[in-house]
């Protein structure tokens, strides 16, 4: 018999004090436990930081400076015949409105005693937006009888007073910068305090087209959000019938052979390929050897819907395989052809599923930039594109790349503008998902 | 006829054959639905998807090749004296193919009359100074060769456009009229329809395949054009990127490959154990709750765009490492930089890893952390040295996949690492990367001749050939990995 009573080790402690190597061994727990704990803190601050950034950057652009100026269209100069007949009408170019509206500023300003010391003529001009004469050529060339009256209007200032009202451009940055002189914000002072200068919500920001370099006031997201538009209705057009299609085609009729195996792995790479390839291959097949035009949303929509596809046809697939065999088998049952099953009965079922991933789907393209760049659409575009279909061939920006085009430019007004336009796009995903998440908890079953 | 006109002709066509394809059928029948082989709808289907889908693809052929066939034939007009000093063919075409569209423009706003064309003296400048009067912009001014072609290039899109208007219709009502023909009550319409739909199918998804052949073939085929201005050797060993418009660049890979994996590198080095800890913390240690509110909220930053990413790094994150890092350290004055860069790619890069990462340690098997606890390990230990090196496999697959798409990303690097092509160490410094130099020597006024525009497709190419690479390689890892356990 052994001694089996003797202790096999001297090395347990108490179970009321914890030994130093089980100390150690839960404080190596605690730390794992936290730097784990850290990532998600990092992870979401991240998110956070980013979206507070971006938003705090963009909300200004909503927001717009405007001068209140009581003008009188004289009809001596916008009309010299006097018949008011717009073709006439339209001889006077935006120089001589420029004028008017200059005048009518400085006319303005002195009636009500406003007095800035050391102030030219020029300086007061400069208030105002080099945008705003078109402005008001257009709206007097629509409306003929507005000339001889004298009517308040409201008109854009110039960019750098708008980043005065917004803090961007202070007293000390304007002592360096030629385009805004003291004086100018000063004046802007007493204007603001007479309330003659107001801030008011920025329509033309969203529906305006672009503007130039010099006129950062003026830029809005029109022809954008136009161009988005037109490519997302092409994406949807096209990408839809194509990788429903051809998910039905790999998921229910193709054999399992090599060429569908082929095709598979063909897809799955494809969704993997960086988006900036798709643009070499818009530049090369579309526009270089089909000829199709350079920043048209039709060469666009085609290479993002090449783009779409595969990550289309990746969640149709599981929504098409997500339908039980029980369906398909009561259908053939009933004496269904393998069409019908599927057509009548798979399909409408999986819909739900299928249209979530379209909407995710499309809800990237929308966000795509680099494939963009390549085909031209960072061309600066004022003009409105025609309605479809023959819209769709007219040159036109998109959402994404105008953000891009914004911040290319010199005057940090754009920055805030790319910031807007940033919460514009997001805004729209931000739709899109919502909508995405809805259909998917109203409409998905669980089998 | 306008396209949009021709295409709803062809619907109208086909709408028409469905009521044929019907009315026959029944008629055929003698009135008697019960005497056919298939349901009745069967029959106008067929013969709707016959009036339709040949001539709409005719049409979709057609549209592709016009451009090509005519350049072909109008491009032989052109004498080696109507291209100015500098310019190639492919430029004298695009004014070739301005100046028509120009005169179409000025007959359709009814400036021009096709009298006052044909009136017009065929030296080309009249032509010039009217479409200048118009705001059509032309490379160079209008020589009689080119305003020759333009006539011709005129002339022939014109009656192909005829010639097509012609055919599609034509195709489309024999397509109507034969498929009519062979409707009668013994024909197995649902049969040929569903042959039909499934070839249909079929094509869908072959675009698949078209466009992976389409991307190697126009990366291919541009690079073979580089490779003949430009010597291959310069262009993999050479150190020195320097594009000059002049000729005579230097375009070496290196410093752009460089810029590439520094970026990407940086971007991994944060991204990969912030996003592993995320996935562990969460499907290890996170109470339900907590999962429930945060694994959305991570996957959030994977929705976001790419150019929401690149606008953070230009204003917030480029401007706040330059003041309080790089200048305090004296690394640099630059905001833009690999750091800026790497750091919001890393952002961008999170909840990739970490869904990844969350799948694949969601597949280890429970059996094997119940052993580990059995034995007295605690949760962290097992994690690391059981969890860990089971799924070690499929991490390093999700690592691959996230560096792929690191090397593939294109607005953050655009917008935030810069476009001085160096090789450097200093992470603080503006580097370039392959995909900033795609974008900037193809964006703009494109000309398909010189080396400077051409490099863009050679650069495509290695892109292109690195992330398929690296998907290949990390799809092969994850697949093994996954035989193990299932």
């Amino acid at each position: 018999m052994t001694d089996a009573t003797a202790p096999a080790t001297t090395r347990h402690g108490s179970l009321i004090a914890t030994d130093p190597r089980t100390r150690r061994r839960n404080a190596a727990e605690a730390r794992f436990r936290l730097y784990g704990l850290v990532a998600l803190g990092i992870g979401i601050a991240a998110l956070v930081i980013l979206l507070t950034s971006v938003l705090a950057n963009g909300v200004g652009a909503f927001r717009q400076t405007t001068l209140l100026i009581d003008i009188h269209l004289d009809a001596a100069v916008l009309d010299k015949a006097g018949n008011r007949d717009p073709e006439a009408m339209k001889k006077v170019t935006t120089l001589g409105y420029g004028k008017l509206l200059d005048k009518a500023l400085a006319e303005t300003i002195a009636a009500r005693g406003i007095a800035v010391e050391g102030l030219s003529d020029k300086e007061i001009g400069g208030m105002i937006s080099k945008e705003a004469p078109a402005q008001i050529r257009d709206r007097v060339l629509a409306n003929p009888d507005l000339v001889g009256q004298t009517v308040t209007l409201k008109v854009l200032a110039n960019g750098r007073i708008d980043g005065y009202l917004k803090g961007r451009v202070t007293m000390a940055s304007a002592e360096r910068d030629s385009n805004v002189s003291p004086n100018q914000l000063r004046l802007a002072d007493a204007l603001a305090a007479e309330g003659l200068l107001v801030k008011a919500f920025n329509w033309g920001f969203i529906t305006g087209p672009d503007a130039s370099e010099l006129r950062p006031e003026a830029a809005g997201l029109g022809v954008a959000i136009i161009g988005s538009a037109y490519m997302m209705i092409i994406v949807l057009v096209l990408s839809l019938p194509i990788g429903v299609a051809a998910s039905i085609y790999l998921e229910e009729f193709a054999p399992k052979n090599r060429w569908t195996d082929l095709i598979e792995v063909n897809i799955s790479n494809l969704a993997a390929v960086p988006s900036i390839v798709f643009g070499i291959l818009g530049l090369a097949i579309f526009i270089n050897f089909a000829g199709l035009p350079q920043s048209a949303p039709i060469v666009g929509g085609l290479v993002l819907t090449l783009m779409t596809l595969p990550r289309i046809i990746i969640p149709t697939r599981a929504a098409l395989g997500a339908v039980p065999p029980s369906i398909r088998e009561a259908a053939l049952g009933v004496g269904a052809s393998k069409m019908q099953t599927i057509f009548h009965h798979v399909l409408p079922l999986a819909m739900p599923g299928i249209l979530t991933g379209m909407i995710i789907g499309l809800a990237q393209a929308l966000g795509e930039t680099a494939p963009l760049l390549l085909i031209g659409m960072v061309a600066f575009v004022r003009d409105f594109p025609g309605a479809p279909p023959e819209g769709f061939f007219d040159p036109a920006s998109a959402l994404p790349v105008q953000v891009y085009n914004w911040t290319q430019r010199a005057d940090p007004a754009f920055a805030e503008r790319a910031s807007g336009a940033i919460v514009v796009l997001l805004v729209f995903l931000l739709a899109m998902n919502a909508v995405a998440i809805l259909l998917r908890n109203r409409f998905e079953r669980r089998w | 006829m306008s396209l949009a006109a021709l295409f709803l002709t062809v619907l109208a066509i086909a709408a028409g054959g469905y009521i044929l394809g019907r009315r026959r059928a029944l008629a055929r029948a003698g009135g008697d639905r019960r005497q056919l082989h298939s349901l009745i709808g069967y029959y106008g289907q067929t013969v709707a998807l016959f009036a339709a889908v040949p001539a709409l693809l005719l049409l979709g052929v057609w549209l592709f090749l016009q451009p090509v066939v005519i350049e072909g034939r109008i491009s032989p007009m052109i004498q080696p004296a109507d291209i100015p000093e500098g310019a190639s063919l492919g430029l004298v075409m695009g004014d070739v193919r301005r100046v028509a569209s120009g005169i179409d423009g000025l007959i359709a706003s009814g400036e021009m009359s096709a009298e006052e064309l044909a009136d017009l003296p065929p030296d080309g400048g009249e032509i010039g100074a009217r479409l200048g009067a118009a705001g059509v912009a032309l490379g160079a001014e209008v020589k009689p060769g080119v305003y020759a072609a333009a006539l011709a290039y005129r002339a022939l899109s014109q009656s192909s456009r005829m010639a097509m208007t012609v055919a599609v219709i034509a195709f489309s009502l024999a397509g109507l009229i034969l498929s009519l023909m062979r409707v009668t009550p013994e024909f197995r319409a649902r049969n040929a329809f569903e042959r039909f739909v499934l070839v249909l199918l079929i094509a869908a998804s072959l675009v698949a395949v078209l466009t992976t052949i389409g991307i190697i073939a126009s990366l291919l085929f541009e690079s073979i054009n580089f490779f003949r201005l430009y010597p291959a050797k310069d262009f993999f060993f050479s150190l020195t990127w320097n594009p000059q418009f002049r000729g005579g660049s230097d375009l070496g890979i290196w410093p752009l490959l460089w810029g590439t994996l520094y970026v990407s590198f940086v971007a991994l080095l944060f991204a990969v154990p912030v996003g592993l800890m995320i996935a562990i913390y969460l499907s290890e240690y996170a109470s339900k709750r907590l999962r429930t509110v945060a694994k959305p909220a991570i996957e959030i930053l994977a929705g976001i765009p790419t150019i929401v990413y690149g606008l953070f790094a230009l204003i917030t994150v480029g401007p706040l490492l330059r003041d309080y890092f790089a200048q305090p350290l004296g690394l640099g004055t630059s905001s833009a930089s690999v750091m800026t860069a790497g750091l919001v790619m890393a952002i961008m890069l999170i909840p990739f890893v970490s869904s990844l990462s969350d799948d694949i340690i969601n597949a280890v098997p429970q059996s094997l952390r119940d052993g580990s606890y059995a034995i007295g390990a605690t949760q962290s230990e097992t994690v690391r040295q059981v969890i860990l090196p089971a799924a070690l496999p499929g991490i390093v697959g999700a690592i691959l996949l996230a560096a792929s798409r690191a090397i593939g990303e294109t607005m953050i690097v655009v917008m935030g690492a810069g476009a001085a092509a160096k090789l450097d160490l200093n992470p603080f410094e503006a580097m370039t990367t392959i995909t900033v130099k795609i974008v900037s020597q193809l964006t703009g006024d494109t000309e398909f001749a010189s080396p400077e525009t051409l490099v863009a497709f050679a650069l495509g190419m290695m892109l292109f050939v690195f992330t398929l690479g690296l998907n290949v390689i990390a799809l092969v890892v994850v697949r093994k990995y996954r035989e193990q356990y299932e």
